[in-house]
């Protein structure tokens, strides 16, 4: 088993140096140029009307924007975060964008027969360039792909719709299954929780719903691809995924940005909802634009990631390589209600240049002989910052809790920093907790001895990288693993010396 | 001629450290260096084995008749140049096994053979093992993290043997070997011994070189070799100490 497992690792490295020697640059970084309906800059409750309005929305939908807005005019920006960002103006973002044959969102041709026709060509060639299977063809996932406010192609809906389960946009979701998405919008992540989710709720663009009915497996895994095109524009999807009881789904989302000069917004909301004896796989390789060489220009990337494991049995697994932004604030989190459900939490971030990372996740434990896992990894190169925070809760219910913290932090050169912060709460005497850190460094001793064995620095680094990443990284489906190795190995090109 | 080094200078952060060495090394011949502390010998093996920190200032040196100073660390390795360090480094996260498996890759791929895979290697490894009579699960474990000091030198050896190189230098590989593990790993290097390989042995002392009897001994002090002599070298240097040479070498 083990031999086997090494042979891939060494196979699987020889493509990232094919790879290091082809690509030098942030290759996603391209600008498609379209017609598009992009609102003029600036945030007040006519924009959000104008939003809301532009997607045709039901007025249950207009109401929640609005008292989400009220709120978070009340609300401070945080910076609590070890991540240091000067404060945004928000004047000087526009707030929707949408290439013009899709501006309703999707919500003008509900049931559209054959997406080719409606897709803007110059969009489709983007994400042909960016390798996202827009049209069915014969990948082996179904893709929502989003690009800037709206999104443009949902595939693979009729075959998942024989077995019941709705995959299609946010906006869509609000048309057709209005009850569905009033049932659960806000549920896991209220309005208020905290300034960016309350942004995200006024300004939401689109996002991905997935609903998956009582003991359907989803055979094929899921994904969106988010891309940001337009300059000064924001991105604030709002996902919400439910697993009904006893059922099964993997989700994968990626996600890029063209190269700009000024820093871009990305505020996203996730909410899953996992019942009783169902699982979700939530899967992340992150690869926002990380800026130049001092991250001018990169995405400011907030997110609130949050489930809610709601029956017994119930299993929720966040798996993230996080490699791009400039700033990256996110804690997947987990609430672990139901009696015996898990959760875990499998994070590779990896920061170089000045990028910096404060990222973790809140593990809630509530009810009986529940169970979770959080493995972090973060690599830090150049001048990055990268943090690892992260909460583990037992509150009084959770009888038998369980939980189990590794969090390794390897230092790549001598001119970055690597940070932990463990919160561990522990209200109920039966619970077991326990937490395991390591920081390492890869410095010129090391490369020049594996150079002295006749391998090269940049495998030596992919070599280490990867070795230190392994445990998460076989949590990742298969075609996504060895994309996050080649992130990684590209993210780090010149990060010694 | 394996190794030809011809008025060798070098400097670290502006400190003249290599002030003109000279040394001439053939196939299937065995050179130890001797000398007291900061004379110059990690230096010299670094300086070999390509380390950046080091800058060449004047001189050469050929390696099988190839300009060696124009080479990457990497490409020396690789042409047949293996140092065993003085202090070998740990690293990590990463498996001895896969490191020299993806080493032994590498300098294959020079020769033009093709790499072993996981099965070839494991063959391959084990015989070498034995010959070092190492614990097994040294493969295991990641490279160097956790080895007591003579299981890094032990390791280093391994590792040498795996790569099979034309030059193997040796920097002080027997400090820190109890009396077993210095008899072994002189063994080791006498298996090694074919008309081929060359070696340059690094030493403070005659027990290591009693067991692998050198052809050459010379005395390196102050960035040069000042004395150069056969085995009956070593008595010499046990029983009078470097003062002799030094004084010598001052006055001139
Ligand atoms: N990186 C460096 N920076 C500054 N000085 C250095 C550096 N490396 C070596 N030196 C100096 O160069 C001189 C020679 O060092 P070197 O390590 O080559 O000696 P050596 O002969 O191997 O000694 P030993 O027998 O103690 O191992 C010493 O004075 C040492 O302090
Ligand atoms: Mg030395």
């Amino acid at each position: 088993m083990s031999q086997a497992h090494e042979l891939t690792s060494s196979t699987q490295y020889e493509e990232i140096n094919e790879l290091l020697s082809k690509n030098k640059h942030y290759k996603e970084g391209f600008v498609t140029t379209t017609t598009v309906e992009t609102f003029e800059k600036g945030l007040n409750e006519a924009v959000v009307r104008a939003i809301s309005a532009k997607k045709n929305e039901p007025e249950w939908m207009l109401e929640f924007r609005l008292k989400a807005f009220a709120h978070w005019q009340k609300m401070a920006e945080p910076h609590w975060g070890k991540a240091k960002y000067t404060p945004i103006d928000y004047q000087d973002y526009s707030y929707y964008s949408a290439p013009e044959c899709g501006a309703c969102g999707g919500a003008c041709s509900t049931e559209s027969e054959n997406a080719e026709e409606v897709i803007d060509p110059e969009v489709a060639k983007a994400f042909a360039a960016l390798g996202v299977p827009i049209y069915d063809d014969q990948a082996n996932i179904a893709v929502d792909a989003i690009f800037d406010s709206v999104s443009i192609s949902t595939t693979k809906r009729e075959e998942l719709e024989k077995f019941g389960i709705i995959f299609c946009s946010f906006s869509e979701a609000v048309q057709d299954h209005p009850e569905l998405v009033q049932q659960y919008l806000g549920t896991v992540v209220p309005y208020h929780d905290n300034y960016f989710a309350a942004l995200n709720s006024a300004v939401a663009s689109d996002g991905t719903f997935v609903y998956v009915p009582p003991g359907v497996r989803c055979p094929i895994d899921l994904s969106t691809y988010f891309r940001i095109n337009e300059a000064k524009t924001g991105q604030f999807e709002r996902t919400i995924l439910v697993a009904d009881k006893g059922s099964y789904v993997s989700y994968i989302e990626g996600c890029s940005a063209p190269i700009r000069d000024t820093y871009q917004l990305h505020a996203a909301v996730v909410e899953v909802i996992v019942h009783e004896d169902a699982e979700v796989k939530y899967s992340t390789v992150q690869n926002w634009y990380p800026g130049d060489d001092d991250c001018e220009g990169g995405i400011l990337n907030f997110v609130t990631k949050r489930g809610i494991c709601e029956g017994k049995n119930a299993k929720l697994s966040w798996t993230q390589a996080e490699t791009g932004s400039a700033i990256t604030w996110k804690y997947p989190s987990c609430i672990l209600k139901g009696d015996n459900s898990i959760g875990e939490f499998y994070s590779v971030a990896l920061t170089n240049r000045r990028q910096q990372a404060d990222t973790g996740t809140k593990m809630i434990h509530i009810g009986k002989n529940t169970r979770s896992t959080i493995i972090s990894k973060g690599l830090s190169a150049g001048k990055s910052d990268n943090t690892y925070r992260g909460m583990v809760k037992i509150l009084p219910s959770a009888e038998g809790a369980r939980n189990f913290t590794q969090c390794d932090s390897m230092l790549i050169g001598n001119q970055c920093g690597a940070h932990t912060f463990p919160y561990i709460e522990v209200e109920n005497p039966t619970a077991q907790v326990e937490h395991e850190a390591t920081t390492s460094r890869i410095g010129e001793d090391q490369l020049f001895y594996c150079q002295q064995r006749g391998i090269s620095e940049q495998d030596a680094i992919s070599m280490i990288v990867n070795g230190f990443c392994k445990e998460v990284f076989s949590e990742l489906p298969l075609e996504f693993a060895q994309e996050a190795e080649e992130l990684l190995a590209i993210s780090l090109e010149g990060s010694v010396g | 001629m394996l190794l030809k080094v011809e008025n060798l200078q070098a400097q670290v952060e502006e400190k003249q450290i290599l002030k003109g060495l000279n040394l001439e090394v053939k196939p299937g011949e065995v050179h130890a260096i001797m000398g007291p502390n900061g004379s110059g010998k990690s230096t010299f093996a670094s300086v070999l084995a390509g380390r950046e920190d080091y800058e060449v200032t004047a001189g050469s040196v050929a390696f099988n008749g190839e300009d060696l100073l124009e080479m990457d660390p990497e490409e020396r390795a690789r042409k047949g140049l293996f140092l065993a360090f003085q202090y070998p480094v740990e690293i990590p996260g990463v498996s001895n096994k896969l490191f020299m498996q993806t080493a032994v890759n590498a300098v294959r791929e020079e020769k033009g053979l093709p790499p072993l895979d996981m099965f070839d290697f494991d063959e391959y490894a084990r015989e070498k093992i034995k010959l070092l009579d190492m614990r097994a699960d040294l493969l295991e474990r990641s490279v160097n993290v956790g080895f007591s000091g003579g299981e890094k030198k032990r390791n280093d050896i391994f590792q040498m043997a795996l790569l099979e190189p034309k030059l193997c230098i040796l920097d002080e590989t027997d400090s820190g070997l109890d009396i077993d593990a210095l008899r072994i790993v002189a063994n080791g290097v006498n298996a090694l011994r074919s008309p081929e390989r060359g070696f340059i042995v690094v030493t403070h002392y005659q027990r290591l070189l009693d067991y692998i009897k050198p052809d050459h001994v010379h005395v390196l002090y102050n960035g040069r070799i000042v004395k150069s002599g056969g085995f009956e070298l070593v008595h010499e240097l046990e029983e009078h100490g470097y003062d002799d040479i030094i004084q010598q070498h001052q006055g001139e």
